[in-house]
């Protein structure tokens, strides 16, 4: 039995300890807002934090997670909350399925930068690819939700 | 919306009065890809519906899939304007897959041509409608209101009433047999920025794709497939499998040979898709390779490449005479291009849950084609297509591999021999593996110059596994309407021209991918454009313009043929933007491709660097002229996005065979377009009062050659083998 802390709430989940966290937030648990892309930890469309720390969960084991602190696309935090004030703004998406893992990687980033430069964005989102192409406008977003925190 | 009562009245609109209360306004529009028209003979039937409810809330059905090209929000934005709507009040439905909503696939860049006039008409008719309930009440003309923001005004008194108010009374009013539709310049929302109407679920984890669908006591299932196309089993040692925790059964599955049928194979039901993936990859299957089993697209790229430097079929039409041009030349010159297979690897892999009950199926799932998956499930168990339903989830993009629904008769196929809900889950390996790939193509072009270095000659050959092929096996030459997408009607007012289509297999299946036969086709001809220029020593830019010459309206079969100026003003503006002809930093380079598609015009100015041969792409100038546009900021989105995944197929886009088996498996070794390589992206959109035409798919093809011939422009160096991962710039 393995307690998992999803955006503040608790949950208990019984699986094999090797089990991706991905799978169990989304099929055991049942929240779907964490996307499925390439298993092995290319493309960022399952990213989560994990105390804080930004991870794919499609490679993280399920015993990693046990007892920790997780916030999905489904949570809140300020940031997260200003990055999608700012993709609203910036009418970021197109299919939307990479945007959970792109918001949640660009929380992790202004968590730890608060003013991240287009090199900063480059080096923290490259892990996060979107086949639609997005990419300019969740650069442009990111530095939006910057302003939008800053007034 | 299905319990519609009343049915009344005829013209181009019906009403029918809601069950829980709105009026439903249903419009027929016929989906062809010919001409818009308006059916309102005797035998109307509605496919399209929107319903304004008493609270004020306005819902549209879309009939097209939601993939990211922003259609839920251009088609209820047409709309909106025409009623006079606000747009906080607007939401779309998504409708089932069911021929009474007229032609529901979502490709070929077509939806907004076909349904803009319709849409209008619909939004016109219900605001006449209003406009009438309220002038009855206040007994005054309806000559003497007008609509705003989901309201009538009186213009006499300046009394208001909000559309949710007249509801109930506007379902009594005579339907107007004629409606007027605004004058361009009143348009509220179309050709002006609107956001999706999807942004909140977008950016909370709210939004339903397929692989996020669930009903109770589901199963997830994961399939092995065999790694040469059309192999089968030769037997399967599942005890591995069947020790995961998680795993239940271990179930054969037969190959389907519909063109959108199933491959087959062995599948795995498991109470989660992890174990699902687990249990697949434990398996110890050996296979039959079977026809396919010997493919290695190296060598079959060498086979066409061969192919193409003989004479192939002739592809009309043919002008002239270029055996006389290129005798009588000053210089000619030859080239020969070559791209592999691409996958469409959208980001959201392929997956249904199906559920077959009580002699009826039910299926959720990302299809561009619910008609298509309708059909193709019905075949499968054997059921009338009515009791076949498709609920059309979001789309974790598409790209033209969802609309080939063989993931969802899968589903069905497993729900039907276990009896329950089965949800199929494509890994990535799998999506990489078993697509329905972009072809291979080889082509050379050879091109004469006179004295003046003006072309006189020009003859093209192409190769490349058709689609067709997997439609009809044994499918060996390319069809006419691949020919049409940018090869024997190329824009240029050349004297003599000669096309010839080449001999190609197809060992793999072959599908439609984002513009399709332009992306070769147009990496061909805009590379070899760039070399004539070159040869004659002149400018690429005033080359292109003379080579397409004088205005003109190309004489062809198309509902909106060609106009050579539109096509010349694209490059025009797209070079301006990008400072043509400007002094650069040294090792870099601009590149410039016109492309006509979809009836599309889209030119692209590239600007790159080659430094310590490594390739960056800096900007990328895109000019669109796509008509009439409805959203500005779909349009934009769009084509940055084409951009983007121009750039992938230039950069690394390759798939290849090796004894039948696709070698690369998931974004590793298919990799992709990530951010920090991201250009700066500069859109011009032409105005226009043109008819609007497709966006979804032309900014991509003028992308991979404008990069080929900017690299040109930088080093001198010509690539005419993609991607350029294979030769080191990358």
């Amino acid at each position: 039995m393995k307690t998992l802390t999803i955006n503040g709430k608790k949950h208990t989940v019984e699986a094999p300890d090797e089990m991706p966290l991905l799978w169990a937030i989304r099929d055991l648990i049942g929240l779907t807002g964490t996307k499925y892309g390439c298993g092995i930890s290319q493309c960022g469309a399952c990213t989560v934090l994990i105390n804080g720390n930004v991870v794919k969960s499609c490679s993280i084991p399920l015993s990693y997670a046990d007892g920790k602190e997780i916030l999905t696309i489904e949570g809140e935090s300020e940031n997260l909350n200003h990055l999608r004030e700012a993709w609203v703004e910036g009418n970021v998406p197109q299919c939307g399925y990479c945007q959970s893992g792109q918001l949640i990687a660009a929380t992790a980033l202004l968590d730890s930068n608060p003013t991240p430069s287009d090199e900063d964005i480059n080096t923290a989102m490259s892990g996060n690819i979107c086949r639609c192409g997005t990419y300019p406008r969740i650069k442009k977003a990111i530095h939006k939700a910057v302003e939008l925190k800053n007034n | 919306m299905d319990a519609i009562q009343n049915m009344s009245r005829r013209n181009f609109v019906k009403v029918f009065g809601l069950a829980s209360g709105g009026l439903i306004i249903g419009c027929q529009f016929s989906g062809t890809d010919k001409v818009v028209r308006i059916d309102d003979g005797t035998s109307f039937t509605p496919n399209l519906f929107v319903q304004l409810k008493k609270d004020g809330k306005l819902v549209l059905m879309a009939s097209r899939s939601e993939m990211g090209q922003g259609v839920r929000t251009s088609l209820t934005s047409v709309i909106a304007d025409e009623m006079d709507a606000d747009w906080s009040f607007v939401s779309v439905t998504q409708a089932t897959g069911d021929s009474k909503f007229g032609n529901q696939n979502t490709d070929g860049s077509r939806s907004i041509r076909t349904i803009f006039e319709p849409m209008r008409k619909m939004g016109a008719t219900a605001r006449a409608m209003l406009v009438s309930t309220a002038a009855k009440k206040w007994n005054v003309s309806t000559s003497d209101c007008k609509t705003k923001n989901h309201y009538v005004i009186n213009s006499l008194t300046k009394d208001k009433l909000f559309y949710g108010d007249l509801v109930e009374d506007a379902m009594n009013v005579e339907i107007p047999t004629e409606v007027s539709l605004k004058d361009k310049k009143d348009f509220t929302y179309i050709g002006k920025t609107l956001k999706s109407v999807d942004l909140n679920d977008f950016t909370h984890g709210t939004a339903v794709y397929g692989i996020d669908a669930r009903l109770p006591n589901m199963k997830f299932a994961t399939i092995a497939r065999s790694p040469s196309t059309f192999g089968t089993v030769k037997s399967v040692d599942k005890t591995a499998t069947m020790n995961i925790t998680g795993v239940e059964q271990v179930v054969a599955l037969e190959r389907v040979k519909r063109p959108f049928g199933m491959l087959g194979g062995v599948a795995v039901i498991a109470t989660n898709t992890w174990a699902a993936i687990q249990g697949k990859n434990s398996l110890n299957i050996v296979w039959d390779k079977g026809l396919n089993g010997a493919y290695d697209s190296e060598k079959f790229m060498q086979k066409i490449t061969n192919r193409v430097h003989n004479k192939g079929k002739i592809v009309p039409p043919i002008i002239g005479n270029t055996t006389t041009a290129f005798s009588d030349a000053t210089q000619t010159i030859e080239a020969t291009y070559q791209m592999p297979h691409l996958a469409h690897a959208p980001l959201e892999v392929p997956n249904a849950l199906a559920w077959v009950h009580d002699g009826k199926c039910e299926v959720w799932a990302p299809v561009q084609s619910p008609q298509t998956a309708r059909a193709e499930v019905a075949n499968y168990l054997e059921m009338k297509p009515e009791n076949v339903t498709i609920h059309v989830t979001f789309l974790g993009a598409g790209f033209g591999r969802k609309s080939k629904p063989d993931y969802a008769v899968e589903a069905a196929a497993l729900s039907k021999k276990i009896n329950a809900p089965v949800q199929v889950v494509w890994t990535r390996e799998d999506d990489i593996q078993h697509s329905y790939y972009h072809t291979t193509s080889a082509q050379y072009l050879k091109g004469s110059l006179d004295e003046k270095g003006n072309v006189t000659g020009w003859l093209h050959r192409t190769a490349f596994p058709s689609i067709v092929s997997t439609f009809k096996p044994m499918s060996d030459y390319g069809a006419g309407f691949e020919f049409g997408q940018g090869f024997n009607n190329n824009q240029f007012d050349i004297p003599n021209m000669r096309f010839e289509n080449s001999k190609a297999e197809a060992h793999v299946r072959i599908g439609w991918l984002r513009s399709v036969c332009h992306i070769y086709h147009s990496f061909g001809i805009n590379s070899f454009v760039d070399e004539l220029a070159a040869k004659a020593g002149k400018d690429p830019l005033q080359f292109n313009l003379d080579l397409i010459g004088k205005d003109r309206i190309r004489e062809d079969k198309s509902p909106f043929p060609l106009n050579t100026k539109r096509l010349k003003n694209v490059l025009k503006t797209a070079a301006k933007k990008a400072g043509w002809g400007k002094k650069l930093p040294k090792g870099h380079g601009l590149g410039l491709s016109v492309h006509y598609s979809f009836y599309t015009y889209v030119a692209s100015v590239v600007e790159v660097s080659v430094i310590n041969d490594a390739l960056k792409v800096h900007n990328i100038y895109t000019a669109v002229d796509c008509g009439m546009v409805v959203n500005k900021d779909t349009v934009t989105n769009q084509v940055e996005g084409a951009g983007i995944f121009g750039m992938s197929v230039a950069l690394y886009g390759k798939i290849t065979a090796k004894n039948g088996a696709i070698e690369q498996s998931n974004f590793h070794d298919y990799k992709l377009t990530r951010m920090h390589e991201t250009p700066n992206i500069d859109v011009t959109i032409i105005k226009s009062d043109e008819v609007p035409t497709g966006i979804g798919e032309p900014g991509v093809p003028p992308i991979a050659p404008a990069i080929a011939n900017a690299i040109f422009n930088a080093t001198g160096k010509r690539y005419r083998t993609f991607p350029l991962s294979e030769h080191g710039l990358v």
